[in-house]
C-alpha cells in the first residue's frame, strides 16, 4: 500500500457558482451529490486547476468567475502529500488583465511545478465520445496520463508546442532563414522524440497495470499510431530533422506543420472482445475509460507511492449497479481520493461510511 | 474615494508600473517617500534626474551605463579575447556580480521569436558577428536562458559565426551548486553527465 496523498482542505472564492466555499476533508473518497446546477461539477473543475493546463472544461479564464460581477476568482487547496502538507493556490484578478497566479507553499511557481504536487486524472461526460472523436481529445487523454506518471511532461510538451508555433509563423510569413529553421526545427526534434518515448512509457505502464490487477472493468490493449507522428523505434535525430527540413514548402503551403507527435493518436481495443473501442457500445467505450484511469492510478500508486486524485464527474449515473458498486470496491482498495458527483445520495449508498458525503443545495436556495 | 493630489496620484501610478511593484506597494512606498522627504525623496529625485540625463546604451556592448562607452568595455584590463552574449542587461550584471568572467559582453536585447516579431537584425546578431571577426577575438560565450527561444538564439548564433575564426561555447547545464543528484530530474543529470569533465 502506497503513502497517503489528498486535499485536506479547499477554498474558492468567486469561483463560477461559489462565492464562498470552504471544507476540509479526511481523504476518504468524496460523494458530491444535489441537484442540477448545485455546482458538483464547479468543485471538481477548481481541483482541476490544481494541475498544469487550463483543468476539465479547458475554460477560459475569465468564464470561470462568479457572476454577474466576474472580477476574478481563487481556489486554495491544502494537500497531505509524501512530502508533508503542501498549499497550492491558483487565482487571477481581471480587473488588473493579469495572468493566472500559480503558488506553492505561498512561493510563485509555473504550471508545471503543480504537477510535482498533485496528480490528477479525470473522467467527464464530454469524455464519453472519446473514442469516436477526433485524435486530439485522445491525445489530450494519453498525454494527460503520461503526466500524472511524469511531471516533467509538461515542460517537454509546451517546449514542442512553442518551437513548432514559432516554426509555423515563420514558414506563415515565408521567412525562410534557414539557420532560423535549422534551430526550430533540432528542438521540435529533441523535445518531439522525448514526448514520443513518454507516450510509450505510459502505454507500457498502463498494460503491465492492467495485467496484474483483477478489476471489473474491462482490459483496454493501447497504442499509439499515426502514421504522421514519429514511431517510438525509429526517433534518428538527423533523420527527424531532414523531414521536418524536407517539408518546410508543403508545411507552408498547408499553414501547419504535417509531421509530428502532435499527429499522434491513441488507439484502444477491448481486449476479451477483441474489438477496438469505437465500435463498442457507448457504456462498454465508458468502461475501457474507467478502466484506463483505473489502471492510471494502479500504476502511480505502485510506481511513486503517492496515489493521484481522480475526478469523476457523473460517473456513477452510467453504470449498472454491480458495476458501480466494482468501481467504489477498487477505488477504497486504492486508497485514493475520488471526487464523484451524482444527481442524488441513492447513487453512492454502496460506498458507506468509506466515502465522505458533500451535499450541495440548489443554486435558488443558495442565493436567499 | 481619491482626495490625493493629482501630481501625488501620478507619482503612484508610475511607480506602480515598475517590476515588482502594483498600486497598492506603490502607494505604500509614496507615503514612505513623503514621510522622508530630506533623506530619501530628494536625493531619489535627483538620482532618477541623473540617470534619466545621462544613462545609455553602451555603443559597443548595449550595456546600460553613464556615457558613450560603459565601464566594461572601456576597461583596458578586461580580457579582449573573450566575449560574452547574453540576452538581456539584467544578465550581464548577474555575471558581474559573480565576478568570475574578466572578457567583453555583447548584449542581445532580447531572443529570436517569430511569434513577437523579433528577428536576427533587432538583436544586433550581424554587428556580434563583425566584433568577434576582430583578430584579438578568440572566444565567444553564450550565456543564454536554457528556454525554446533562448536556445534558437544560440543555434543561430553560432551557425552565424561559423565562418569567424572563433571558438564557439555554451555556459555547462547540469547538477546546480549545492544540488543533490536525487533531487534532479532525468534531463538536468542527462545534461550534467553529458558535460562530465576530468578533476
Amino acid at each position: 500500500m502506497s503513502d497517503t496523498c489528498f486535499i485536506k482542505a479547499l477554498d474558492l472564492r468567486r469561483f463560477r457558482s461559489h462565492v464562498a466555499f470552504s471544507r476540509s476533508f479526511d481523504g476518504r473518497p468524496v460523494a458530491i451529490f444535489g441537484p442540477n446546477g448545485a455546482g458538483k461539477t464547479n468543485i471538481i473543475e477548481a481541483i482541476s486547476l490544481l494541475s498544469p493546463g487550463r483543468g476539465l472544461r479547458a475554460a477560459k479564464s475569465e468564464d470561470m468567475a462568479g457572476r454577474p460581477d466576474p472580477i476574478g476568482w481563487a481556489i486554495r487547496a491544502t494537500a497531505d502529500t509524501v512530502d508533508g502538507e503542501r498549499e497550492l493556490a491558483v487565482s487571477i484578478d481581471l480587473r488588473t488583465g493579469g495572468r493566472r497566479k500559480l503558488t506553492v507553499d505561498e512561493a510563485p511557481v509555473g504550471q508545471a511545478a503543480l504537477g510535482e504536487v498533485l496528480r490528477i486524472l479525470w473522467l467527464t461526460p464530454a469524455m464519453d465520445r472519446l473514442w469516436i472523436e477526433g485524435a486530439s481529445e485522445r491525445r489530450r487523454f494519453l498525454d494527460r496520463t503520461t503526466l500524472a506518471f511524469d511531471p516533467k511532461h509538461a515542460e517537454r510538451s509546451a517546449a514542442y508546442e512553442r518551437a513548432m508555433r514559432e516554426r509555423n509563423r515563420l514558414l506563415k510569413e515565408g521567412v525562410f532563414d534557414p539557420s532560423w529553421l535549422d534551430a526550430l526545427e533540432a528542438q521540435m526534434a529533441e523535445h518531439g522524440a522525448q514526448i514520443v518515448i513518454a507516450r510509450s512509457k505510459t502505454v507500457d505502464r498502463l498494460r503491465d497495470a492492467q495485467e496484474g490487477a483483477s478489476s471489473a472493468f474491462p482490459r483496454a490493449d493501447i497504442a499509439v499510431v499515426g502514421e504522421d507522428s514519429p514511431a517510438v523505434d525509429d526517433l534518428d535525430a538527423t533523420q527527424y530533422r531532414q523531414r521536418l527540413a524536407d517539408s518546410r514548402r508543403r508545411d507552408a503551403a498547408a499553414g501547419r506543420t504535417l509531421f509530428g507527435p502532435h499527429r499522434g493518436d491513441l488507439e484502444a481495443i477491448y481486449k476479451e472482445k477483441s474489438m477496438p473501442a469505437r465500435e463498442c457500445s457507448t457504456g462498454e467505450q465508458k468502461a475501457l475509460l474507467i478502466s484506463l484511469v483505473l489502471a492510471t492510478a494502479r500504476g502511480i500508486c505502485a510506481e511513486i507511492s503517492a496515489p493521484p486524485i481522480l475526478l469523476l464527474d457523473e460517473v456513477a449515473a452510467h453504470l449498472d449497479e454491480g458495476r458501480r458498486a466494482s468501481l467504489y470496491d477498487e477505488i477504497v482498495d486504492l486508497g485514493v481520493q475520488a471526487w464523484m458527483t451524482g444527481t442524488g445520495p441513492e447513487l453512492f449508498t454502496a460506498l458507506g461510511s468509506r466515502a465522505e458525503m458533500l451535499e450541495l443545495a440548489s443554486p435558488d436556495s443558495v442565493a436567499d | 474615494m481619491s482626495q490625493t493630489a493629482p501630481e501625488i496620484e501620478e507619482l503612484i501610478r508610475l511607480l506602480g508600473k515598475l517590476p515588482g511593484l502594483g498600486p497598492r506597494s506603490a502607494r505604500r512606498a509614496v507615503l514612505h517617500l513623503a514621510r522622508r522627504r530630506e533623506q530619501l525623496l530628494q536625493p531619489l529625485a535627483t538620482a532618477l534626474a541623473e540617470v534619466a540625463e545621462k544613462a545609455r546604451p553602451c555603443a559597443i556592448c548595449g550595456n546600460v551605463d553613464i556615457g558613450e562607452i560603459c565601464n566594461v568595455c572601456a576597461d583596458p584590463d578586461r580580457d579582449p579575447s573573450t566575449l560574452c552574449v547574453v540576452e538581456e542587461v539584467g544578465d550581464l550584471w548577474a555575471m558581474e556580480r559573480a565576478g568570475a568572467f574578466r572578457g567583453r559582453y555583447h548584449v542581445l536585447g532580447g531572443v529570436l521569436s517569430a511569434l513577437d516579431g523579433v528577428g536576427p537584425e533587432e538583436l544586433r546578431i550581424p554587428f556580434l558577428v563583425e566584433r568577434a571577426r576582430a583578430p584579438e577575438v578568440t572566444e565567444v560565450v553564450l550565456a543564454l536562458n536554457a528556454t525554446v527561444d533562448g536556445q534558437t538564439t544560440a543555434h543561430v548564433i553560432a551557425e552565424a559565426l561559423s565562418g569567424a575564426d572563433v571558438r564557439v561555447t555554451s555556459l555547462a547545464k547540469g547538477v546546480p551548486v549545492g544540488g543533490e543528484l536525487d533531487y534532479l530530474d532525468d534531463g538536468t543529470i542527462s545534461a550534467a553527465l553529458g558535460a562530465r569533465r576530468e578533476i
